[in-house]
């Protein structure tokens, strides 16, 4: 499947004179969970500074996609991924880099919010301290842009001492993106983000990945149309382990190419 | 969707279904009762009995004064209790790290190979092992090579029932960390030790420190495991290559005599086992509770 990226940025973008580059290639990958094939020889690119949303029934791999980014299916033996994964001419399968380095530079948050049994400050500094020795000024000024930029540092800035699992749905699931943009990573994967809060939350979370796209790539996986349609500028259909199609999120939620994509958007199937 | 809606009659049909299970309902509620009040009878009884007893064995001169000769005015049980307090204590402080260790290896290493397999079966038996196995145990390996009871002996027989009860629940409350939380720690860039160290032991700290106290009550009554290797002694010591002195086996020894004044200090003595084994049931539920 052939897509261009670079033929101008769509009318929904918010920064329509930026060129669009790739940051992730990925080429003739293939999955397997022991014997079972997840992922079908998928080949796309993930635009810099852009969202790609994945949409597509349960099962589809399109969580499955986004563990191979971050190599989180290593942590299970039977898992393997074939094919490649290439950002910043490294292919991220093979690399001979540490994985932790390629976790720190692809964060990633889950379905459930997930704070670690520690304060509020802790649960930031965390993933810091794995990276880097500074002192504490320097740290306090981490945790604090990095809240800022989760869209959470005024509903926090007077308990950073109290657990993590003190907040609410919402505000825990900030904390995780927070968590994320504090280690300073190209790359922020999503993987549901939301399919636990409530609507206001879900708002909040949204707006927010609509700003943090000015500083980082991000990739969503979604069960919400609706929500593919307001905040990615990208999105590919998945449906059994293949990527039936992908493009501009306007062209496939207004004229998509195939029949199955506009079944699907439209509800009649899945 | 009409054909679902009751019919004029479906009405009749119910009710003597809904009346046998109201019966039903109301049998079972009267036999956990009576399940219930049955088993608390006994338990209040020997709470009753207990403090009975050993109320009015309770002195200064208990916490004070050694074990007394027979049929002698006085006495306590101060070598007891503090030989007890020692073996006690060591005998966990020996078997909580090893307990805790090897259940991280179980729940977070060894949840695939054989050699996980194995040690948690090895585990389960050494679990239900009876302690006088143990005891008899540390007494062929240890006593009979040094040809001496010793407090030494008796920390190790001890310890030995701590680790498999540690073991157990360490790793069952490791199983209850969520998988998401383990991998929002690995998605970070986390090495594996500090995960675990930092994130899944530390969600699992309520349930292993239970754990832990449980450990604590279950080996402050045991007699059996400290009768071949403490054995008892007559006089207060802090030598722990010595025989030791401990409440359980001076229960037994007193209970099992002729002489009033032990008896009497017999009961006292149980009654201070029941007091400690009750109030860290209590902490080890006020401890769970506050962290769930």
């Amino acid at each position: 499947m052939e897509v261009t990226l670079k033929g101008g940025a769509s009318a929904a973008s918010a920064t329509p004179a930026a060129p669009v580059s790739s940051k992730m290639s990925v080429r003739n990958l293939n999955f397997y969970y022991g014997k079972f094939h997840a992922l079908k020889n998928v080949n796309l690119e993930i635009a810099e500074k852009k969202v790609t949303a994945f949409i597509g029934p349960s099962g589809c791999g399109k969580s499955t996609l986004l563990r191979v980014f971050n190599r989180m299916f290593e942590l299970y033996p039977e898992q393997r991924a074939e094919g490649e994964v290439v950002m910043d001419g490294d292919d991220l399968i093979r690399s001979k880099q540490d994985v932790a380095l390629i976790r720190a530079k692809i964060g990633m948050v889950f379905q459930k919010p997930t704070p670690f049994p520690m304060t509020i400050y802790e649960n930031i500094a965390f993933g810091v301290r794995l990276f880097e020795k500074m002192s504490k000024a320097q740290m306090d000024e981490r945790v604090e842009l990095a809240l800022r930029k989760a869209a959470l540092w005024n509903e926090v800035k007077d308990k950073l001492g109290q657990a993590g699992t003190s907040l609410s749905g919402g505000q825990q699931q900030r904390l995780c993106i927070a968590r994320s943009i504090a280690v300073r990573p190209d790359v922020i994967l999503f993987d549901e983000p939301c399919s636990a809060l409530d609507p206001i939350s879900t708002a909040k979370i949204e707006e927010l990945i609509e700003e943090l796209k000015q500083d980082y790539t991000v990739a969503i996986v979604t069960h919400n149309m609706q929500q593919a349609a307001r905040v990615s500028d990208y999105t590919a259909y998945m449906y059994l382990g293949e990527l039936m199609e992908f493009g501009e999120t306007d062209q496939i939620f207004i004229k998509p190419r195939r029949r199955e994509t506009e079944d699907y958007i439209t509800g009649r199937f899945g | 969707m009409s054909a679902v809606l009751p019919t004029p009659g479906a009405e009749d049909r119910r009710l003597p279904l809904h009346r046998r299970r109201k019966l039903v309902n109301a049998v079972a509620l009267v036999l956990s009762l009576a399940a219930m009040a049955f088993g608390l009878f006994w338990l209040v009884w020997i709470l009753f009995e207990t403090i009975h007893l050993g109320v009015t064995g309770l002195s200064l001169q208990l916490f004070t004064e050694s074990t007394p000769a027979p049929n002698v005015e006085g006495g306590g049980l101060a070598n007891a209790i503090v030989g007890s307090l020692i073996m006690v204590f060591a005998a966990t402080a020996l078997g909580t790290p090893v307990g805790v260790f090897a259940g991280i290896y179980l729940a977070e290493y060894g949840q695939r190979g054989w050699l996980g397999s194995v040690t948690r079966f090895i585990n389960d038996i050494l679990l239900s092992a009876p302690s006088i196995v143990i005891g008899l145990f540390i007494y062929a390996v240890v006593v009979a090579r040094v040809k001496s009871f010793s407090g030494y002996a008796g920390i190790l027989a001890l310890a030995l029932i701590v680790i498999p009860v540690v073991v157990r629940t360490t790793e069952n409350m490791l199983q209850l960390i969520p998988t998401a939380l383990r991998e929002a720690a690995f998605a970070l860039g986390a090495p594996k030790w500090i995960v675990i160290r930092s994130v899944t032991l530390k969600a699992a700290m309520a349930g292993v420190v239970t754990g832990v106290l449980l450990a604590l009550a279950r080996i402050a009554g045991e007699t059996a495991p400290l009768l071949f290797t403490a054995l008892s002694n007559q006089f207060f010591s802090w030598n722990l290559a010595e025989p030791m002195a401990n409440l359980p086996v001076t229960i037994y020894k007193f209970a099992m005599s002729p002489f009033s004044n032990w008896q009497q200090l017999a009961w006292a003595g149980v009654f201070l086992i029941t007091l400690g084994v009750l109030v860290l049931n209590i902490l080890a539920r006020v401890f769970f509770r506050k962290r769930h």
